[in-house]
């Protein structure tokens, strides 16, 4: 299979506008003969299916959440980049277009990033019209920050709820679009299988989570805006329901699957507390803005109380390390160097848990509170403070906060061409979900700029050009032969799920496991012999999910938590497979990526000679031998650099 | 590190129509850095193992800011600490209250009917916003975002109205279970900008009447929304909620009542 882009040539400026003028439109009277099904209802999700309703397309829009206000979207804190240059610090779009090429490690598609950041100033003032109160000056103007390792300030923000804010916004034309009659909600309504009819996407099988009734819906188009995989991990800072079950049974119906191996570590989380821990809260990144991150020198001083530790007793390992970035190197940077010094050093702090070795670095405020007043610093930061004593019982302006890196964002994910289209033709991918813009390596405040994106500019618009070069599509019924099939089969694989031969755990005894071996083997950083071992244990404990599998209630009728996280529970496991055949394939280091065997002096070393391709996999039916498409990838605009942050 | 044992009692209820009834556990050296819904995740993997019923509960971000935890433990919706939600109590907040016995309900208001346990349906929420609780703008077609200056008290003003995250605690903790505290968050965040100026008088009959339709109670000012409210939203939107809504009935009698937009 030849992976075909379909990006435009010519100037990299004028790309996205050639497109759209050349691609086909659908006339208003015609939209409404089209149905289109959108899987998910965060930032990309939601947006796409509010524009396309708003276009006058009839859209269904699942989610399994009991409301599309609560996808994970809501959970991002820290901001989103658009280059308004605003601040007059010399940001442009192609300035953002440059960091983000960068930040992915040359592992992205230029063209794509070029779009991205030129939609990136139209975002912002939409969802301003919506009413989201992004913080402001006294003079009344949009504020900014700079953010993540990045030279301008271009972050957008609203307290620590960016997120928030902006899904509401989004949730709010949903509504709206409700409330017209041109989009039809299906909420606590999960996605168990693709549809592919005559070579194309045409539907979904469901199932509800209240009736624990299966369903065939059908459409001319399906959307996949279902997140990411962080929770293959089984402890990240994803929801508890974020699931990869959309994208992998899309995978298991042809769309190819890129990059799996790049996943980010963020840098500022809550360490665990405890072995019953179920999740990890990360605290935005903005506090690095003005937090000084430290661990002690010496090994006696780890269990101490840190404000007893003298300054010269102090390791402030970024900034020695790294002085021109310091605290606000990228995102991997920071998540390894905390690691060297828990994991190699030994100079973690905090409480142990078990006999791990002390896991948590100091993210001190005591510099940025004795500069800006105490006022000031609790003004950029309340909640996030707030939101760190409610879970560890102490207030970071009295004692410096703990942090410890933890799984937050997948950048790889099905992949699509230029138009967002999957290799299944009529299977459109969007937000976390795809594979699209991040490269090797997502900078900070770009997830909420890309999601929307997709949503609003880019996913309404190609999914018209789709629909009005298709033109129609064969007629096909919810009832049809081919629907009760895929329904059959979803029935089927939940009676296996059901039957285990000799029922002993619920699924999350073994969803710990596998996260155990993924953390340790294909974490922050990775090595041929640990990636080995990796594939050696995962189908093992497959075999024993399979055979050991308890799940009640008995009956799947009706609400069944327990099943519903052993179905994903299920995916996980072949996704987190093919996560480290991935990673083990990419001999270098690069991003996220990092593979021990190629690096100079602690630092990543890419292989751009034979790597500067996305890895696309296609299922073939053993887990064990996905096989490889390569899309290589050419940078007219942004030569390729070695990073170094030094 | 404290550790404690836990008498629980907790709601089970088969179906909306189900009677319902408490069910006695123990939770066992529960330590004092555990959430409670780790706590009740640690019940639920040992009746797994027992081949019994978990109990069924509503979770999703644990973090706070999604809105669907809902719980009601020891009569107080999310539980005994300010501003907090179910999934960001943590144990430790138990104990600093000196209980040992700990009963654990579900979200109880008409509108919000009981699907199984702890799990209610609050779809009364998202129909209340899809009465105009939006502002009518197409994508792409907005100015650029500075021309309108927004003076920062009300931009803070609104987003304090903002922070809603629709959890429902508020109706749970409503004598008259009334939704008035998250409709008129709703109908102040947009209605102190200036983009929400256009449709502020319809929104706020629209919206109102929808509430009532629903079958949520009125508002008779106990204040308990406010206390129960894990973002702190102030009952002061309530009467704001009130003015805007006297004023549209007074001066605006022509706002049709069916949809903002029907295109």
């Amino acid at each position: 299979m030849e992976l075909k882009s379909n990006e435009p040539t010519g100037p990299i400026d004028k790309r996205w506008t050639e497109h759209k003028a050349n691609s086909k439109l659908v006339a208003p009277h015609n939209r409404r003969k089209h149905t289109v099904i959108v899987v998910g209802s965060g930032l990309a999700g939601g947006a796409a299916a509010a524009t396309l309703g708003e276009l006058g397309y009839r859209v269904k829009c699942f989610c399994f959440q009991d409301s599309p206000r609560r996808a994970h979207s809501i959970a991002a804190q820290g901001g989103i980049n658009a280059a308004k240059n605003y601040q007059n610090d010399g940001d442009s779009i192609y300035r953002l277009f440059y960091d983000t090429v960068k930040g992915g490690d040359f592992r992205a598609r230029e063209s794509n990033v070029y779009r991205l950041a030129e939609l990136s100033v139209e975002i912002i003032d939409q969802a301003v019209a919506q009413g989201v109160p992004f913080a402001r000056e006294y003079g009344g103007l949009l504020a900014n920050r700079s953010f993540g390792g990045a030279q301008v300030s271009r972050t957008f923000y609203a307290r620590g709820q960016t997120g928030q804010q902006l899904l509401l916004g989004a949730y709010a034309g949903l509504a709206r679009q409700i409330d017209a009659g041109t989009v039809k909600m299906y909420p606590r309504t999960e996605m168990l299988d693709l549809i592919v009819h005559e070579g194309r996407a045409r539907g979904i099988v469901t199932r509800n989570l209240i009736s624990g009734k299966l369903e065939a819906h059908v459409a001319d188009v399906v959307v996949l805006a279902t997140g990411g995989y962080g929770n293959v991990f089984y402890l990240s800072t994803n929801a508890k329901g974020s699931n990869a079950t959309a994208t992998w049974r899309a995978h298991r119906k042809g769309a190819l699957f890129a990059n799996p191996c790049y996943t980010q570590i963020h840098p500022t989380c809550i360490p665990r507390s405890g072995e019953a821990q179920s999740k990890l809260t990360l605290m935005s990144e903005s506090l690095r803005n003005d937090g000084r991150v430290w661990v002690p020198r010496k090994k006696e001083d780890c269990d101490k109380d840190p404000k007893t530790i003298p300054e010269k007793d102090r390791y402030y390992y970024l900034e020695e390390r790294y002085p021109a970035f310091g605290n606000l190197v990228p995102r991997d940077v920071a998540s390894r160097n905390a690691m060297y010094v828990c994991e190699d050093d030994g100079l973690g702090v905090g409480p142990k848990v078990g006999d791990e070795p002390r896991r948590a670095v100091y993210l001190d405020f005591a510099d940025a509170i004795s500069r800006l007043g105490k006022d000031v610093v609790i003004e950029r930061y309340g909640n996030l403070f707030e939101m760190y004593e409610r879970i560890t019982g102490d207030d970071p302006v009295e004692t410096p906060m703990r942090i410890y890196p933890a799984t937050h964002y997948t950048m790889g994910g099905l992949w699509v061409d230029y138009n967002l289209e999957s290799t299944i033709p009529g299977l459109f991918v969007g937000g976390e979900a795809n594979f699209s813009d991040h490269g090797a390596n997502r900078l900070g405040a770009s997830a909420l700029m890309q999601g929307l994106a997709d949503g609003y500019f880019v996913l309404p618009f190609t999914i018209g050009n789709y629909l009005g070069t298709v033109r129609q599509v064969s007629p096909l019924e919810d009832d049809d032969a081919i629907c009760r099939d895929a329904i059959r089969d979803v029935k089927a694989r939940i009676e296996k799920l059901m039957n285990a031969p000799s029922p002993k755990h619920g699924p999350d005894h073994f969803h710990r496991l596998l996260g155990n071996i993924i953390w340790r083997y294909c974490g922050m950083s990775r090595s041929r012999d640990g990636l080995k071992e990796a594939l050696r244990q995962i189908p093992v404990l497959r075999e024993q999910f399979y055979q050991e599998l308890k799940i009640t209630p008995t009956k799947d009728e009706g609400i069944n938590q327990t099943l519903e996280r052993a179905g994903r529970l299920e995916d996980f496991f072949e996704l987190g497979e093919l996560m480290c055949i991935d990673a083990l394939e990419r001999e270098e280091s690069c991003g996220g990526h990092f593979r021990v065997e190629h690096q100079v002096d602690g630092e990543a070393k890419r292989d751009d000679e034979n790597f500067q391709h996305a890895a696309a996999w296609a299922w073939t039916g053993d887990t064990a031998a996905p096989k490889l498409h390569k899309e290589a990838l050419s940078f007219e605009y942004v030569k390729p650099t070695m990073r170094s942050y030094k | 590190m404290k550790t404690k044992n836990l008498k629980l009692h907790v709601w089970r209820q088969n179906g909306p129509t189900d009677t319902g009834r408490f069910e006695d556990h123990v939770a066992e050296n529960v330590s004092e850095h555990m959430s409670f819904l780790e706590m009740l995740d640690e019940l639920n993997e040992r009746l797994i193992a027992d081949g019994k019923d978990p109990v069924a509960f509503d979770h999703d971000c644990r973090e706070g800011i999604c809105g669907m935890c809902s719980m009601v433990i020891n009569g107080h919706a999310h539980g005994p600490h300010e501003r907090t939600t179910t999934c960001q109590i943590h144990m430790r907040h138990l104990f600093d209250e000196g209980w040992d016995e700990v009963w654990v309900e579900p979200w109880r208001a008409s509108a919000f009917p009981i699907q199984k346990d702890l799990v209610v349906e609050r779809q009364a929420l998202d129909e209340i916003i899809h009465a105009g609780g939006y502002i009518s703008i197409r994508t792409g077609s907005a100015r650029d975002a500075n021309e309108a200056p927004i003076p920062k008290p009300i931009a803070d003003r609104a987003f304090d109205a903002a922070t809603c995250i629709g959890c429902g605690a508020c109706v749970a903790a409503c004598p008259n279970a009334s939704a008035s505290l998250f409709t008129a968050a709703k109908i102040a965040h947009l209605g102190l900008l200036p983009q929400g100026q256009a449709e502020r008088m319809s929104r706020a009959k629209r919206m109102v009447a929808k509430m009532d339709e629903l079958g949520f109670g009125g508002c008779t000012n106990h204040g308990e929304c406010e206390k129960a409210c894990p973002k702190g939203i102030s009952i002061d939107f309530i009467a704001q909620m009130n003015r805007d809504l006297l004023k549209a009935v007074i001066t605006d009698r022509d706002v049709p009542s069916g949809h903002g937009d029907g295109e």
